[in-house]
């Protein structure tokens, strides 16, 4: 008797804890979020100074912008439909929330790595080539990942001719300081560390492939197609700040700078090799330009290689990505990804 | 009746066991159930058909790549780092143990010390292990080694000392010097509660190889985990942990019959 009581008891509460997903509708408080890396302080600043607010507040709606410290986390995050938008590039919003099914749109393309990503061997005069046999410490299936399939392309190695040993990020830089560890692919700011090693050599980066490894603004896209405002801040928010970086503004890069853990002569060297995308007119032009499509296609060969794009992937062309104009690269029916240039061509046109 | 004094059953008290557990599952699966209607190629929660699919790639399928059987290839990277860390771990344990706990100028030194290095938090200073240790094996095993051998021999530390000191006078006065008191009779009631302290500290164990095994491996249960987690693909993760959980609770029954079968003083009558 009891028992059976308790049993209905708890069913009921439980009925009450599951509600079903969210769906998108029109909403005014929206979450989105980001992580520490050269190419995405600007959300920083953009929410600490109230950019993000102010533009918010111009279309009627509220964004809250949280830093994550973890960033595949973040991006986990938003997959899961914790935020309505996140910062990661385009490798990882296809193999993370496209190939989750979750469709995404990449609202702003910010920057590009250009230099910031690199494969750093040990030893006076270490070329390319000489990766074959090394054991390469890097995080497997990440940018870093592909770089190294894009370096071994060039030296006309295989991956088969190394053998890649999973590092976590935020420990490769001390990794590297063994004697054992004599290759290693990051990014910055530990690149940055890595390279100063006293006998390494930086023997590719991503200068070598630019504008393959895009820092985006990942929007959810029933999200965004429901609310064009959060679309309209955001974009606003973002274009303000590049304004400031683009004149050189000293107190905007040092706050940057600071919110990043480093000083503003090392945040500026690291900006250098950040390929920032300043004005709306130069983001049209990235994504509108064929060579976009072309790497995407690049990047969804070595995920679908990697058995990245999920289990009922049967080629690369499992999930699709639009392009502005309507392209589509891979399976239309599927299209997960779409870089959209609506709303940058409203901040070139001035109309937001 | 006073709810107090109420009994379940025999019955009841198998069906209030498994109620948790079962309600658990019903959660899971009526989330994973409303999540997969919204999106069918949803990650976070994935169907039990899924993780069967997992399974049976995971476990029973040739990697394309190296050929292996990944579970068992994973699984048996991580029971050998664990088994060398916690019989590292045990040793040296005892040793400090038994040399604090037994003689007054060694417990001097080695009591404080044992103390404050039981208060490092291992994860904090990976760095230095590594350039210490490399990055290979030895450095997993040896973070399994120094986040559980201070524990070990404080816990030990405290069982000497609890040794009556009237028995220790009487081993003397018939004729046990320093090293056969150790072997004839701090040894044999140590040996036992040291199955027990490592029962206890199975769950910091693994902890400690997971972490390892995240920050730089190319194989272990928690390599793969961490490496999936990369694009979420939960329907491995999640069986990786029932397994997990599966074999720490297998280890900690065989030093609990391993503890029985060498030591059945120490376990008491059976009732």
């Amino acid at each position: 008797m009891f028992s059976r009581q308790l049993l209905s008891a708890l069913v009921l509460g439980l009925a009450g804890l599951i509600s079903p997903g969210a769906h998108a509708a029109p909403k005014t408080q929206f979450n989105v979020c980001w992580t520490i890396y050269a190419g995405w302080m600007p959300w920083e600043y953009a929410g600490a100074q109230g950019i993000v607010d102010k533009w918010a507040k111009k279309y009627g709606i509220n964004i809250k912008v949280t830093q994550i410290n973890d960033y595949v986390e973040s991006i986990n995050q938003y997959t899961a439909g914790q935020f309505d938008g996140c910062t990661m590039t385009n490798m990882d919003a296809l193999t993370i929330p496209a190939a989750g099914g979750v469709d995404s749109t990449a609202l702003i393309p910010g920057s590009y790595s250009n230099g910031n990503d690199g494969i750093v061997l040990k030893g006076k005069g270490k070329t390319l080539k000489d990766l074959k046999g090394q054991n390469v410490h890097l995080v497997q299936f990440s940018v870093s990942h592909y770089l190294l399939a894009r370096g071994l392309d060039q030296a006309g190695l295989r991956e088969r001719d190394v053998k890649v040993v999973n590092t976590s990020d935020a420990d490769i830089a001390g990794a590297f300081a063994t004697p054992k560890v004599t290759a290693a692919v990051t990014w910055n700011p530990q690149l940055a560390t890595v390279a100063a090693t006293p006998g390494a050599v930086k023997v590719f980066d991503s200068s070598q492939v630019p504008g393959e490894i895009i820092d985006l603004m990942v929007v959810n896209t029933a999200t965004l197609k429901d609310n064009p405002a959060l679309g309209k801040a955001l974009t606003g928010a973002w274009f303000e700040v590049m304004a400031l970086m683009k004149a050189g503004n000293v107190p905007a890069l040092t706050h940057m700078a600071k919110a990043s853990g480093t000083t503003l002569d090392d945040y500026k060297s690291q900006l250098k090799t950040t390929a920032l995308m300043f004005t709306p007119a130069e983001a049209v032009s990235f994504v509108t330009s064929p060579k976009l499509a072309e790497t995407m296609k690049r990047v969804s060969k070595f995920s679908f290689e990697k058995k990245l794009l999920g289990d009922n992937a049967k080629s690369a062309d499992a999930i699709g990505v639009a392009f502005p104009g309507g392209a589509v690269n891979g399976n239309a029916k599927n299209t997960k990804l779409r870089f959209d240039d609506t709303y940058l061509r409203l901040a070139a046109d001035g109309k937001l | 009746m006073r709810f107090v004094n109420r009994q379940p059953g025999h019955g009841g008290r198998w069906l209030l066991a498994l109620l948790p557990l079962i309600l658990l599952l019903a959660a899971y699966a009526t989330g994973s159930a409303l999540r997969l209607a919204d999106n069918p190629e949803d990650k976070l929660l994935p169907s039990a058909a899924q993780m069967v699919e997992a399974i049976d790639r995971m476990a029973f399928t040739q990697d394309e790549r190296t050929g292996d059987y990944l579970l068992w290839a994973d699984t048996a990277a991580s029971l050998v780092r664990l088994g060398l860390g916690l019989g590292i771990a045990a040793l040296a344990g005892l040793c400090l143990g038994i040399a604090a706990g037994t003689f007054p100028l060694l417990r001097a030194p080695l009591s404080p010390l044992l103390t404050l290095l039981s208060m490092v938090p291992p994860v904090a200073i990976l760095p230095i292990l590594f350039i210490v240790f490399g990055l290979d094996e030895l450095s997993k095993v040896m973070l399994i080694v120094i986040g559980i051998t201070p524990v070990l021999a404080r816990d030990l530390e405290q069982r000497a000392r609890e040794i009556p000191r009237e028995v220790l006078v009487k081993a003397q006065t018939l004729g046990a010097n320093s090293w056969t008191l150790v072997l004839r009779v701090v040894l044999p009631q140590l040996l036992s509660r040291l199955l027990v302290s490592l029962r206890l500290m199975l769950g910091s164990a693994w902890l400690f190889l997971i972490c390892a095994e995240a920050i730089s491996a190319t194989s272990g249960l928690g390599y793969r985990i961490f490496l999936v987690r990369r694009y979420m693909a939960m329907d491995v993760i999640l069986p990786y942990v029932v397994w997990i959980t599966l074999l720490a609770w297998a280890s900690d029954h065989l030093l609990r019959r391993l503890n029985q079968w060498c030591f059945p003083w120490s376990v008491g009558e059976k009732p």
